[in-house]
């Protein structure tokens, strides 16, 4: 088990370096030369060679690789090339909003999308299986945008049971802070919640005619065990796997609903830094993203050695 | 009263297809510490019939009608809490399939640890110790370190004694058994065999054995009912039937065996077969099923569905023209 996690962080490092490459050359891809950008429009082309020599936009690329990689690796992502604010104080900032929202739509999605996908198999073709297979169609159907604007109208507008917009760290405020994340939490989830009703539904559907459970059965176990022992435990790698696989979405809907809601997060981080070409932003932002994919990823296939004996005992028997 | 009478046991299925008859008017009695076999070939109703006593079957579809007696009490309308109490502990199950029967996500200590807390209230450690005795009663060596492995680690003749271990674990009064050694190699058969027989005769377990090898009937049963669409051709005593068969079917079943096997040209042996298909469970026509196959079909046999007649004092056939007593398969 030990020699199949550290074979595992390995090949997660490899791939951190592996996209730091690709992220220092796709930023400097981009069409735009951010020190006229800097400089400003009007500037002189003295001025916008001594911004070049002054964040070293001058040198060779591998050289500015190295140097970037350098830079990372001692925690300086460099400054903003907006407000010339340390990049990691500018996450140190943003990122936790990130973090709350996604956690918090997460943790709605997996109890409502995991329950909903079990009680639909258990009661496959019955009343229960359809509402949750229709919640889940339109889950998956209903923009995010959309879904957050019609949310704001009716609970902020109509209602005002909730503010329409804006933060406020937990730490100040712990109250208001959950009231202004019920409805990003809530629009953010759904669709989530939607993609791992269905998968959860159909593992559940697959276990469950499974010879196992009939032998379960035949132990004179209560359904309770036989539902959520037997058959789930074989589920819950699919469901994993969804989890992990769903992260990427779950970024990108971050972005969106960041802006519906004017959440002052990473996702909004991410679309000013593109629109003002904030190279060191940008970089970082996709660095953090690609990081966390990474780090996920690696959960993933433990929690499936932790799920799966056979994962786990074969990479034990390489040891 | 014997320990478990069926009696008139029908059931059938609802389908996209229509109502599958797929028993019929079944009536057999299982003693304490008796080895009864069902057996017929594939589709002839002997694991449905053999299902039906556990109540297994897909609740939602099957359509039940008869009588099945444990001990005097009726389980065909036994509440399902009820009914969960007796299937592990006084009536359990050895599937046909020892791959997939067992979870593979826990440990074989676990699963056989399961039904013991479930029905014997017996804490964590106690039932793990259970499992170990329980192990090593199937004939697997080693059962303290076995106990921590996964079925996948398992060859198939262990994980159907781990299927029997669980079985056994609550002393149950009957233990069907659905063809328990069909997908295990010969060599591991005989072992498996020899583990319930050893059964019945430490723990006087009365034992339902679903088969279609007739190898088998004679290697362990006491008592076998011959099965064909659904329902029973012949019912007798093992050595009584194997010396004495009245069926036509039951006879085909003999002469299929390779024993039985007679010379051909050059040399070469050949089995027999019995000619035709079985008839379509979607219907259920009079006359006897089995008379398109049979070479001692009469105008009669269409005419009127054969009853179970007594051809000796415990032998019953349905066929109206059951032959001479001494013809010999």
């Amino acid at each position: 088990m030990t020699w199949f996690i550290l074979r595992r962080c390995g090949a997660a490092v490899m791939v951190l370096l592996l996209g730091s490459v690709l992220i220092f050359l796709g930023v400097r891809a981009l069409p735009g030369d951010p020190a006229v950008v800097m400089a400003g429009e009007d500037a002189s082309p003295a001025l916008v060679a001594a911004i070049r020599e002054e964040y070293g936009l001058d040198q060779p690329l591998p050289v500015q690789y190295v140097e970037y990689l350098r830079q990372t690796l001692s925690g300086n992502l460099g400054r903003s090339t907006q407000d010339q604010l340390p990049v990691t104080t500018i996450l140190a900032e943003r990122l936790p909003v990130t973090l709350e929202l996604t956690a918090l739509a997460m943790l709605v999605a997996i109890t409502v999308g995991v329950l909903a996908g079990i009680v639909a198999a258990v009661r496959r073709g019955r009343l229960a299986d359809y509402v949750a297979t229709g919640f889940g169609l339109a889950g998956l159907s209903v923009p995010p945008f959309w879904l957050g604007l019609l949310a704001i109208l009716l609970f902020s507008v109509t209602l005002r049971w909730l503010p329409a917009s804006g933060y406020v760290p937990f730490t100040e405020d712990p109250v208001g802070n959950l009231q202004r994340m019920v409805l990003p939490t809530l629009v953010l989830g759904m669709g989530f919640a939607a993609v791992l009703m269905r998968q959860t539904r159909s593992a559940m559907l697959s276990a469950l005619s499974a010879d196992y459970i009939r032998t379960a059965r035949s132990k004179g176990l209560p359904e309770r065990a036989v539902v959520g022992v037997h058959a789930l435990r074989n589920s819950l790698t699919t469901v994993v796997t969804v989890l992990g696989l769903q992260l990427g979405a779950l970024i990108s809907g971050a972005v969106v609903t960041e802006q519906i809601f004017v959440i002052p997060g990473f996702g909004k981080l991410t679309v000013d830094a593109v629109l003002t070409r904030n190279y060191p932003v940008i970089q970082a932002v996709v660095l953090v993203t690609v990081t966390a994919y990474v780090v996920i990823n690696l959960l993933v296939d433990i929690a499936y050695a932790f799920l799966n004996p056979r994962i786990r005992l074969s990479g034990a028997s390489h040891g | 009263m014997s320990l478990l009478d069926v009696t008139d046991l029908t059931v059938g299925f609802d389908t996209e297809d229509g109502h599958v008859h797929a028993v019929k008017e079944i009536s057999f009695s299982l003693e304490e510490g008796e080895i009864l076999a069902l057996c017929g070939e594939s589709g002839c109703g002997k694991t449905v019939t053999a299902m039906a006593v556990p109540r297994l079957l897909p609740p939602h579809t099957t359509r039940l009608s008869g009588s099945i007696r444990l001990g005097g009490r009726e389980l065909t309308t036994l509440p399902e809490p009820l009914m969960r109490q007796v299937r592990g502990s006084e009536v359990s199950v050895v599937f046909q399939e020892p791959m997939t029967s067992l979870n593979p996500s826990f440990t074989v200590g676990f699963q056989i640890a399961e039904v013991l807390r479930r029905h014997e209230n017996l804490s964590r450690a106690a039932a793990r110790g259970r499992a170990v005795e329980l192990l090593e009663l199937v004939g697997i060596p080693a059962p303290a370190q076995r106990i921590k492995e996964y079925p996948h680690q398992l060859s198939g003749g262990m994980r159907q004694r781990v299927m029997i271990a669980i079985a056994v674990a609550c002393s149950p009064r009957v233990l069907i058994a659905d063809e328990p050694t069909t997908a295990l190699d010969v060599t591991i058969q005989a072992g498996v065999l020899d583990v319930f027989r050893d059964l019945r005769d430490r723990l006087g377990t009365a034992i339902i054995l679903i088969t279609h090898d007739l190898g088998v009937v004679a290697d362990i049963a006491d008592r076998a009912v011959v099965m064909y669409a659904g329902r029973a051709a012949e019912q007798a005593p093992v050595e009584e039937l194997f010396a004495r068969p009245r069926h036509p079917y039951t006879l085909g079943l003999m002469r299929a065996l390779p024993a039985a096997a007679v010379a051909g040209p050059a040399g070469r042996r050949r089995l027999a077969e019995i000619p035709g298909m079985v008839p379509s469970p979607l219907t259920d026509p009079d006359g006897c099923a089995f008379h398109a196959r049979c070479p001692r079909r009469q105008d009669d046999c269409l005419a009127a569905r054969p009853p179970l007649v007594r051809h000796g004092p415990a032998h019953l056939a349905a066929c109206f023209h059951p032959g001479h007593p001494g013809e010999q398969p």
